[in-house]
């Protein structure tokens, strides 16, 4: 520590961090805005202007900007000082002389750090008296809107996407007091992470469309912590809403996960909780008509109850539903009758990569924990697609060596322009193993191409080299031996070597090849991480309860006599092929779906009850990481809708505690979770029960400036209705309750007096860009056993291909391949069509051009595709999108025969 | 009196070749360079003849060199002749490097040799077609000649040189904004430290040097350094490049003794004032330092005497004012000047610059107002160094702080007259 004197008073701070960070970690107000914590320090701005001073004779001083300032012992600085506080004053004024006028109509208004930050140096007059500066505003695609007039040249919009995200298609044109930040020219924002510019630009310049659409003011807007389910990460988000309306998602910073940033699915895919389709009402099969029709709450709940009692019923578990409602379909059915509605290879992959991170001497990182990895082997994920925020992790990691160099000739690492000058492009190593080129391929050492075997095999020979107790393979290719001999001195050599591979590809040997890499470094002493990307928010959750896969019901001892199924949140047609699903529902007399949105299964259903999306109900998770983590409900839904769990204990009267006490609110369900399961236990950690207060007080929703409250539901009764209560969480669905800093599991929005923008979170973390007060939310699940292991021994066998079939993989896209987020228009919009890849070689003896379409069966459905050449196939491979609205179920390992449409 | 750095300059006549050149001693330094002093004893003896960087910034050229890390595991070191010559007004170094090109490039080898730099760059304004066609051919004819290349006169030294023209942008002459450029960024500064002798050029050790700079060096190394520094009339070593424009009988350029005053260098060289026009101020170093006014005529043009003076020596190369000419406009026209080559990376730059041209123009054309006055204060107090990011900003700011100064009454005439009273 480092003692230094600010207005005469004292600290001890951290040396390694500049004099901007150490203000706004103490709690002092100092403006900014071209310093970021995730983009460091460039100086451009000339916004946290301090005075320095000599020493204690000094009287004078002069003017520094804070972020390029390193910490001195002993150091004298004012903020206080007059002239530092003119000049700041002074650096908005100039800034206004441009700036329009438009803060009342303005989308950032309310939430706007250079409102934050004017008000906050008390500029008020204005002395510019020429015209200000226009500029033409461009199309970026469906999710970010562009108003470059609003703009103050802060240059955080391409620092960041630029050198942060490695985008290419932002960039700064032009010169002096005409500066642009856009496009070369109108389109798309290409890169996946572009939605961060929204809260990245300090001030109205990138504004969400999504929002726009169904626009309200920032400060109306109800909101909730909450986590993203559109893919394994569990990355933490504040979802807010309006008159019903699921409005939009902002980051919520978690300084173990996702820090501050979430990718362009994550925030934009939420609009399907808005969809037409959405299931509101309870729904029942006519037995006359055959068709579904509206009921209601207590009819069908007393049908269900009359069935369930007298009947034999099963229950299908979901990988995207809370443990808690997986758990009370579980009570309800019984474990015996409890399946987990995923495909067989998705089951023994998970129970693999359990087993993996349960009993193997090898440490699962969490996200954040992947950017200080110093060298990376990804096996058959195309991270950006299937686990966007870990490929940005990967970028983070492969660059972190700058920190390093910049070390060694005492450049602090906050220093970014003077860091990033000195490394100029060099990385930390990645290597990629993939059956086809990946988005991370542009930071990559090295990148082998091969069918998902001949990955496995690559991995497996990795594990070899490295220790000569795994396994090695005699077959393997001389191509891919030296591959892998070079990874492994890459890897041997590493202080932080991280393996990521996860169950995208739908091949175990993958995922077991990656332990087998783990477990080598570990047996040479290396810390070597492991991390596995699964397929869906709760997907380790559900591999960790009992019960098989629903395929294997046929299987079951008197399986005729199950007359009724219980499927939860699933649409089974993603989990096996047509024939096999629709065979699997014939089976059951009475088939209820308790589901939030339209699917090919709540069609097929007898009974439907709507259930609540993330936005509508509270829940745990368990991400891919092992890191149980707490969503809450935004608001209370129009309708029948809540929460899946709710519904399940509807149905179920024997859901009681010891003292024959009814279960009631979210916690009971929690706590008999992690009373019966004890790797579970922590999950009652993880965030305050719902009894918790602050001052007795609970924890308001709203902020204190929401308005229109007693006029929003004035045109259907002039008195103010009872807000809704809580039962679940100590958070209310009003602005009243407790003002201060809720504990950091449960904060529903970052507001600090004069700080109404994101950037507010520095006042929640213990130091700047640190954890947040009270610790970083989650509990992790899963730590590394001090056993041995043991090695994988069943390497895959060499690839032949077949003269007429190909071996088909998937491949996916961040927008369309899962499930719900491709119902919301934006990311439908940008949603390709499912199409078959080939490569050039097998393209021509089909006698297919990138024009051509082609008939394929998979999964015993008959369908027809565009086709796309892929250099990068291997031979005899063919490539199918997988998971878009129009993709068939796929499974591996499959051949499928190719027959070109003519 | 010598003359060492135009003593081969015939105007009006092709540059010396090589073997003119190495007729006239060249070369000299560089032999004896590679066959009796070690790297640092050439850095030592820059250093102790005081040869102070040309460009204007006025450091020790010696002790810039002393800076770069000298240990042997860095592999890379970069060696940049700065001859993007923007700065308004001059016009010193295209005379050197149209006259004697190879004095430059000896120059630059020796310098390389100092800093055990392997690559050298000329970066060269972009208008300065000529000088770069006399260039290319005498870095071709060094190159032949066995000077530039691997193993220099079978020294074990290396040194390639090249030549790269500026697309022109003011900025490209800030250091390193020039850095900036070369690699193919924005022209933007970068924030010191880590300084170019760290971090330069591609992120490896840099020394940018000023043509003028680094055509002193090869005469330091033969003759010393108690002879460079008895060239001056001051303590400030060596010769200087003096020039004048304006409205005086002979505009040009001179080498003269460092020290050498204004009024012997606007009398006795530039010929006095032209018939008619009388002498009311002048920018003694380009556009971007203050004017000095009639009581400063018998200044010593060096550093310290300038800097004693209220100004700087700049580039040496001074810009008249006289008594026909309206100072508003005359400043005016500089603020655009500086406004229009903001790189925009900065604030108060940046938004600052276009305001302070837009208030000239207003009072310009009479429709100023004494706040005006205020508000141009109020810029040559908070654009100061420091307090922008680069030097671009304050330097714009000497112009007008110093007319505002000399020349207030003037500024209140136009708004007292609603017009300029030299167009009236």
């Amino acid at each position: 520590m480092t003692k230094i004197i600010i207005d005469g008073k004292t600290y001890d701070v951290n040396p390694k961090k500049n004099l901007l960070e150490i203000c706004l970690s103490i709690g002092l107000d100092l403006p900014y805005f071209c310093w970021h914590p995730e983009l460091g320090s460039v100086g451009a701005c000339r916004q946290c202007a301090v005075t320095r001073y000599r020493d204690e004779k000094d009287t004078e001083g002069r003017l520094v900007m804070a972020c390029m300032e390193p910490v001195q012992e002993n150091m004298r600085i004012s903020l206080k000082d007059s002239e530092a506080q003119k000049f700041r004053k002074n650096v908005i004024e100039w800034l206004m002389t441009n700036h329009p006028h438009d803060c009342p109509v303005c989308d950032e208004g309310g939430e706007c750090h250079l409102q934050d930050m004017t008000v906050m140096t008390g500029h008020t007059h204005r002395r510019y008296k020429f015209k200000k500066r226009t500029y033409k505003n461009q199309y970026l695609g469906p999710f970010i809107n562009h108003e470059m007039n609003r703009c103050i040249q802060c240059y955080r919009c391409v620092r960041y996407y630029r050198n942060y995200a490695d985008g290419k298609d932002l960039n700064v044109f032009a010169a002096h007091n005409h500066v642009y930040f856009g496009r070369h020219e109108e389109g798309i924002l290409e890169n996946e992470f572009s939605g961060n510019l929204i809260e990245v630009c300090p001030t109205g310049v990138f504004t969400d469309k999504t929002l726009k659409k169904n626009y309200t003011r920032k400060w109306d807007l109800t909101n909730a912590p909450s986590i993203c389910n559109q893919c394994s990460l569990g990355c933490n988000i504040i979802a807010a809403e309006r008159y019903g309306k699921l409005r939009r998602i902002l980051s919520r910073y978690n300084g173990k996960v996702n820090g501050y940033f979430i990718c362009d699915r994550g925030r934009f895919g939420y609009e399907y909780v808005n969809h037409r389709k959405r299931i509101k009402h309870t729904l029942m099969r006519n037995r006359q008509n055959g068709n579904l029709q509206e009921t209601n709450k207590d009819s069908i709940s007393a049908s269900l109850k009359e069935i369930i009692s007298k009947k034999k019923v099963i229950g299908v578990g979901s990988p995207r539903a809370s443990l808690e409602s997986n758990y009370a379909l579980m009570k309800l059915v019984g474990a015996e009758n409890f399946y987990h509605g995923v495909s067989e290879n998705e089951f023994k992959m998970m129970k693999t990569v359990i087993d993996i991170l349960q009993n193997f001497p090898v440490r699962t990182p969490s996200q954040k924990e992947i950017e200080k990895a110093d060298a990376v082997l990804i096996i058959g994920e195309d991270l950006t697609n299937t686990a966007p925020m870990l490929a940005l992790a990967v970028r983070k990691a492969a660059k972190n060596v700058r920190g390093k160099l910049g070390e060694k000739v005492n450049i602090p690492e906050w220093n970014d322009a003077a860091v990033r000058e000195l490394a100029q492009d060099a990385k930390n190593p990645v290597y990629i193993l993939s059956c086809h080129s990946t988005k991370l391929d542009d930071i990559a050492a090295d990148v082998y191409h091969g069918t998902p075997d001949e990955i496995s095999k690559a991995a497996y020979t990795v594990a070899n080299f490295i220790s000569s107790d795994a396994p090695a393979d005699s077959e393997i290719s001389e191509d891919a031996s030296s591959f892998a001999k070079n990874i492994s001195s890459i890897l041997l050599n590493a202080e932080h070597p991280l393996i990521i591979s996860g169950t995208s590809l739908l091949s175990e040997s993958a995922i077991k090849s990656a332990a087998n890499i783990a477990l080598a470094l570990n047996s040479k002493n290396l810390k070597a991480e492991i991390s596995f990307v699964v397929p869906e928010a709760n997907s380790i959750g559900l591999a960790l309860m009992s019960g098989e896969h629903f395929g294997t019901f046929n299987e079951k001892q008197d399986n005729e006599n199950y007359e009724t199924v219980i499927i939860l949140e699933n649409d089974l047609y993603r989990k096996a092929g047509k024939n096999t699903a629709d065979g699997f529902l014939k089976k059951f007399s009475n088939v209820v779906v308790i589901d939030h949105t339209e699917n090919r299964t709540t069609v097929k259903a007898d009974f439907v009850l709507p259930a609540g999306t993330f936005a509508e109900s509270d829940g745990t998770l368990i991400n891919h990481e092992g890191r149980a983590q707490r969503f809450y409900q935004v608001f209370v839904p129009t309708g029948e809708i809540q929460e899946s769990w709710r519904w399940l204990k509807n149905i179920n009267t024997r859901m009681q505690n010891q003292n024959g006490k009814q279960w009631d609110n979210l916690s009971d369900f929690t706590n008999a979770l992690a009373d019966e399961m004890p790797i579970l236990s922590g999950i009652t950690e993880i965030a305050p029960p719902p009894g918790f207060r602050m001052a007795k007080q609970k924890i308001p929703r709203e902020p204190h400036r929401y308005s229109g409250r007693t006029a929003m539901h004035a045109n259907i009764d002039v008195s103010e209705p009872k807000p809704p209560e809580d039962p679940d969480s100590p958070l209310t669905f009003t602005m009243e309750g407790y003002r201060g800093e809720p504990p950091s599991s449960i904060i529903p929005f970052f507001w600090s007096p004069g700080w109404n923008s994101a950037q507010s979170i520095n006042k929640y973390q213990i130091e700047v860009g640190g954890p947040l007060h009270g610790g970083d939310p989650g509990v992790r699940i899963f730590e590394p056993k001090e056993i041995p292991g043991k090695y994988f021994n069943i390497i895959p066998e060499k690839f032949d291909r077949r003269e007429d079939q190909w071996f088909m993989f998937p491949v996916y896209h961040i927008f369309g391949s899962d499930e719900l987020s491709a119902l919301s228009p934006g990311i439908a919009e940008l949603t390709p069509e499912c199409y078959l890849a080939l490569n050039p070689d097998d393209a021509q003896k089909l006698n297919l051009s990138k024009e051509s379409r082609v008939e394929v069966i998979i999964s015993e459905e008959k369908i027809n595709l565009p086709v796309k050449i892929k250099f990068e196939l291997a031979a005899g491979t063919a490539a199918i999108a997988a998971g878009l609205p129009d993709s068939p179920f796929i499974d591996s390992p499959s051949w499928i025969k190719i027959n070109k449409v003519e | 009196m010598e003359r060492p750095l135009t003593k081969n300059i015939r105007p009006g006549r092709p540059p010396l070749d090589l073997k003119e050149y190495e007729r006239a001693d060249g070369y000299q330094s560089l032999k004896k360079c590679l066959k009796e002093f070690q790297p640092k004893e050439v850095t030592k003896i820059v250093q102790d003849s005081n040869l102070k960087g040309r460009g204007g910034a006025g450091f020790n050229t010696g002790m810039k060199w002393s800076f770069v890390p000298m240990n042997g595991d860095i592999k890379q070191k970069y060696l940049v002749a700065n001859a993007d010559e923007m700065e308004p007004g001059t016009f010193k170094d295209r005379i050197l490097l149209e006259g004697d090109p190879h004095l430059l490039i000896e120059g630059m080898i020796v310098s390389a040799y100092a800093i055990q730099a392997s690559t050298g760059y000329i970066f060269i304004r972009g208008e300065y077609t000529e000088a770069a066609e006399i260039l290319r051919k005498a870095l071709s004819e060094a190159y032949n000649a066995g000077y530039l290349g691997k193993n220099i006169l079978r020294s074990g030294f290396t040194f390639d040189l090249h030549i790269h023209t500026s697309v022109g942008r003011y900025m490209c002459g800030e250091e390193t904004g020039l850095l900036n450029s070369l690699e193919g960024k924005r022209a933007i500064p970068r924030a010191k430290p880590p300084f170019p002798q760290v971090s330069g050029l591609f992120g490896k050790p840099t020394i940018v040097n000023n043509v003028e700079t680094l055509c002193n060096v090869p005469h330091i190394i033969n003759n010393g350094p108690v002879w460079f520094k008895n060239l001056s009339r001051t303590d400030d070593g060596g010769t200087k490049l003096y020039g004048v424009s304006g409205k005086v009988k002979k505009p040009g350029a001179w080498e003269l003794p460092m020290g050498t005053t204004i009024r012997e260098i606007l009398e006795e060289h530039a010929g006095g004032m032209m018939d008619g026009v009388k002498f009311k101020g002048v920018l003694p170093g380009g556009a971007s330092t203050d004017f000095l006014v009639e009581e400063h005529l018998d200044v010593k043009m060096d550093f310290t005497n300038l800097m004693k003076a209220g100004s700087r020596l700049g580039t040496g190369t001074m810009i008249v004012l006289d008594d026909k000419t309206c100072p508003v406009g005359f400043v005016h026209n500089m603020e655009r000047f500086f406004a229009q080559e903001s790189c925009g990376w900065c604030t108060p730059c940046r938004e600052g610059l276009p305001w302070v041209e837009k208030i000239l123009r207003t009072i310009d054309s009479g429709d100023g107002t004494l706040e005006d006055i205020d508000l141009l204060l109020f810029h040559t107090k908070y654009l100061g160094p420091g307090n922008t990011f680069c030097a671009l900003a304050p330097g714009a700011m000497e112009p007008l702080q110093s007319a505002l100064k000399y020349f207030m009454d003037d500024f209140k005439r136009h708004i007292t007259q609603r017009g300029c009273p030299w167009r009236h």
